[in-house]
C-alpha cells in the first residue's frame, strides 16, 4: 500500500528523513511513532505530495507519489495536525466545499460523521474551538471514504469521548478494508490501536515492527515511596534514588515486582509511562533492533 | 471551477470594498467638474506653469477646461492607483495566503493537480479585475451624463481600457511574485504599484529616464498620449503583455515543484 525507498528529504541543509525504509500493507492499521521534530510530518507530507523529496522515491497504491498524485489523493485522506480553515466559512460550507474539490457528493456519509463527533455544521470556523475545528478535519479525511488515511497527530484537542469515539470509526473504517497510518507520539494511543508500528528518531526509522514485539521491549516509568527491596528484580534501569523514595524504569515481569512492593513498605505508588526519551534510551540501550 | 467559485466568495468583500471606493472618488471628481469648469481658464494657466510637476501628470499637454483632460489628470490618477492597488493585492496574495493562512495542507490534499490550482486561482484574480472594471466605467459614464456633460467615449473607453491592461499585467508580475511568498504578500504588492507609478512620474519628467515608460505600465496609461494620438502605444502595450504572461508562466514553474510548508 505505502512503500518508501531510501526516503530522504532535506531542507536547505537541515535534516528531515534520511534514508527511509518503510512498508505498509493492505488494510494495516500501523502506528509512526517518534518525537517531535524526528521526521513523522516530514514523512507524510511527501507522501502526499505537498513536498518534493531530495532522494529516494515512494509509493502509494502502486504510484510514484510525485507523478501519479492526484490519483493517490482522491483515494486517501488526510488529517493534518493542525487544522486550519479558510476564514469566514461555515462548517458545512468547508465539508461542501472538500466534497466538490474531490468532485463527489458525500453529503451522507458527512452528516453520519458529524452526528457522530457531534459537530454543528451551521457554526462558523472562525468561532470553533481547536477541538472543533479538529473534527471537521475529521470529517473532510473520512468523508469520502477512503481506502488510505493518513493521521497526523490525530487526537490533539479532543476531550477522552470524543477520541474514543473517533478511534472507533477509524477502527471500522480498518475493519471494512481501510488502510490506516497513525502519525502520533503518545505511545498508549499506537499501543491500542495498531498492528504494527515505526519507531522514528533524527530522520532514520529506528524500529519497525509487530506493536507486540515492540510493547515487549516498554518499560514504565516506577516511583515508589517508601521502602522496598529493589535487589532481586531484573529489568530496572535508570535508578533514581532519593530520601525516601525510589523511581527507576522497569521493564521486567509485573508479577515479580507487585510480590517486591508487596513485601515491602509502600506509603505511595505512581506508575506511569514512561516519556518518549526514556524509550529512545531503552531502544538504544537494548540495541539489537535496527539501528 | 469549484475553485474559482472559492476565491470569488472569499474575495468579494475585498472587490466590493474596492470598487466602491475608486467608485465612489471617481463620482466626487466628475461631479466637481460643472462648477470648476467655469474657474478653469484661471487654474488652466497656473497648472500649466508648475515645471516638472506639470510635466510629471501630463498637463502641460492637457487642457483642464475640458472634461476629457479633466477627467484625464483627475479620475485617471484615483483609477490608475486605485486599480493597481486592488490588482497587485488581489494577485500577490492569491497564491501565498494558502501558506500564511495554513490552508495549503487542506487545498493541495484534495486531489487537485496545482497546475489546475493554479489556472482556477489566476481565473478569479482576471475575474475580479473585470468586475470592478466594468463597474468603474459605469459609474464613470453614468456621472459624466449625470452632470450634463457629453460623453467623450473614445477617449474615456481607451483609458479604461489601457487601466485595464495596466491591472492585468501588474496582476501577472504579482501572481508570479505570489508563487515564492509564503507570508505577507500585502506589502510587495502595493510597493511593486507604487513603484511603478513612480517610474511613469520620472519618466514625464527626465527626459533621461523617458525610457523608463517601456518598463512601467503606467507609460501606456499616459492620458496625454492617448487622448491625442486617439489609440494605445502598441509597443508599450505588447512589452507589457510578455512581462505580465513571464510573471504568470514563472507562477507555474515554481508553484508546480514548490515544497508547501
Amino acid at each position: 500500500m505505502i512503500k518508501t525507498t531510501k526516503l530522504t528529504k532535506y531542507y536547505g541543509k537541515a535534516r528531515g528523513i534520511v534514508d527511509l525504509d518503510l512498508t505498509v500493507a493492505q488494510g494495516e492499521f500501523f502506528g509512526f511513532i517518534g518525537p517531535n521534530g524526528a521526521g513523522k510530518s516530514t514523512t507524510i507530507r511527501t507522501l502526499l505530495g505537498l513536498i518534493a523529496p531530495t532522494a529516494g522515491s515512494a509509493k502509494i497504491f502502486g504510484k510514484d507519489v510525485t507523478k501519479e498524485k492526484e490519483f493517490i489523493l482522491r483515494n486517501t485522506g488526510y488529517l493534518p495536525s493542525e487544522a486550519l480553515f479558510y476564514q469566514g466559512m461555515k462548517v458545512k460550507d468547508v465539508l461542501k466545499l472538500s466534497a466538490d474539490l474531490r468532485k463527489t457528493d458525500c453529503g451522507a456519509e458527512a452528516k453520519l460523521l458529524c452526528e457522530r463527533l457531534q459537530l454543528d455544521t451551521a457554526r462558523n470556523i472562525d468561532d470553533l474551538s481547536f477541538g472543533n475545528r479538529k473534527k471537521v478535519a475529521i470529517v473532510c479525511a473520512l468523508q469520502h471514504r477512503p481506502e488510505l488515511l493518513v493521521l497526523d497527530e490525530p487526537t490533539g484537542g479532543l476531550d477522552p469521548l470524543m477520541q474514543k469515539e473517533f478511534f472507533d470509526i477509524l477502527r471500522e473504517r480498518n475493519n471494512a478494508g481501510a488502510t490506516i497510518l497513525l502519525s502520533s507520539h503518545v505511545l498508549s494511543e499506537i499501543q491500542r490501536n495498531c498492528t504494527r508500528a515505526a519507531i522514528i528518531r533524527d530522520g532514520r526509522i529506528i524500529a519497525c515492527d509487530s506493536v507486540d514485539v515492540l510493547s515487549r521491549t516498554r518499560a514504565k516509568r516506577i516511583t515508589v515511596h517508601g521502602r522496598i527491596d529493589l535487589e532481586q528484580l531484573g529489568g530496572i534501569r535508570d535508578r533514581k534514588e532519593a530520601k525516601d523514595s525510589v523511581s527507576f524504569l522497569y521493564s521486567g515481569d509485573m508479577g515479580s515486582l507487585l510480590r517486591a512492593l508487596a513485601s515491602g513498605q509502600v506509603n505511595d505508588l505512581t506508575v506511569t509511562e514512561p516519556d518518549l526519551d526514556e524509550i529512545f534510551l531503552h531502544y538504544y540501550e537494548t540495541g539489537g533492533e535496527t539501528v | 471551477m469549484t475553485l474559482v467559485k472559492h476565491e470569488l466568495r472569499q474575495g468579494k468583500t475585498s472587490l466590493l470594498i474596492w470598487t466602491a471606493s475608486i467608485g465612489f472618488l471617481l463620482v466626487i471628481c466628475i461631479f466637481l467638474f460643472p462648477e470648476m469648469k467655469g474657474q478653469m481658464e484661471g487654474v488652466n494657466d497656473v497648472f500649466a506653469s508648475m515645471g516638472s510637476f506639470t510635466q510629471a501628470f501630463g498637463m502641460d499637454r492637457l487642457n483642464f477646461g475640458t472634461l476629457i483632460g479633466f477627467y484625464a489628470v483627475e479620475c485617471g490618477n484615483i483609477l490608475g492607483l486605485g486599480g493597481a492597488f486592488f490588482a497587485a493585492l488581489c494577485a500577490a496574495g492569491i497564491l501565498s495566503k494558502e501558506e500564511k493562512d495554513k490552508t495549503a495542507e487542506f487545498l493541495l490534499t484534495h486531489p487537485v493537480s496545482r497546475k489546475r490550482i493554479l489556472t482556477e486561482k489566476l481565473i478569479a484574480v482576471l475575474i475580479q479585475i473585470t468586475a470592478m472594471n466594468i463597474m468603474i466605467y459605469a459609474f464613470a459614464a453614468g456621472s459624466i451624463a449625470a452632470v450634463g456633460e457629453e460623453i467623450p467615449w473614445k477617449e474615456i473607453s481607451l483609458m479604461h481600457l489601457a487601466y485595464y491592461l495596466l491591472q492585468i499585467e501588474l496582476a501577472g508580475i504579482c501572481f508570479g511574485i505570489s508563487a515564492f511568498l509564503r507570508k505577507g504578500s500585502a506589502g510587495i504588492g502595493l510597493g511593486l504599484a507604487a513603484m511603478m507609478y513612480f517610474l511613469n512620474l520620472i519618466a514625464n519628467i527626465a527626459d533621461a529616464a523617458g525610457f523608463l515608460k517601456y518598463i512601467t505600465p503606467f507609460g501606456y496609461c499616459e492620458a496625454a498620449d492617448i487622448v491625442s494620438n486617439g489609440r494605445l502605444d502598441g509597443v508599450m502595450v505588447a512589452i507589457g503583455a510578455v512581462i505580465g504572461i513571464s510573471g504568470i508562466m514563472i507562477a507555474y514553474l515554481k508553484y508546480t515543484k514548490k515544497d508547501i510548508q
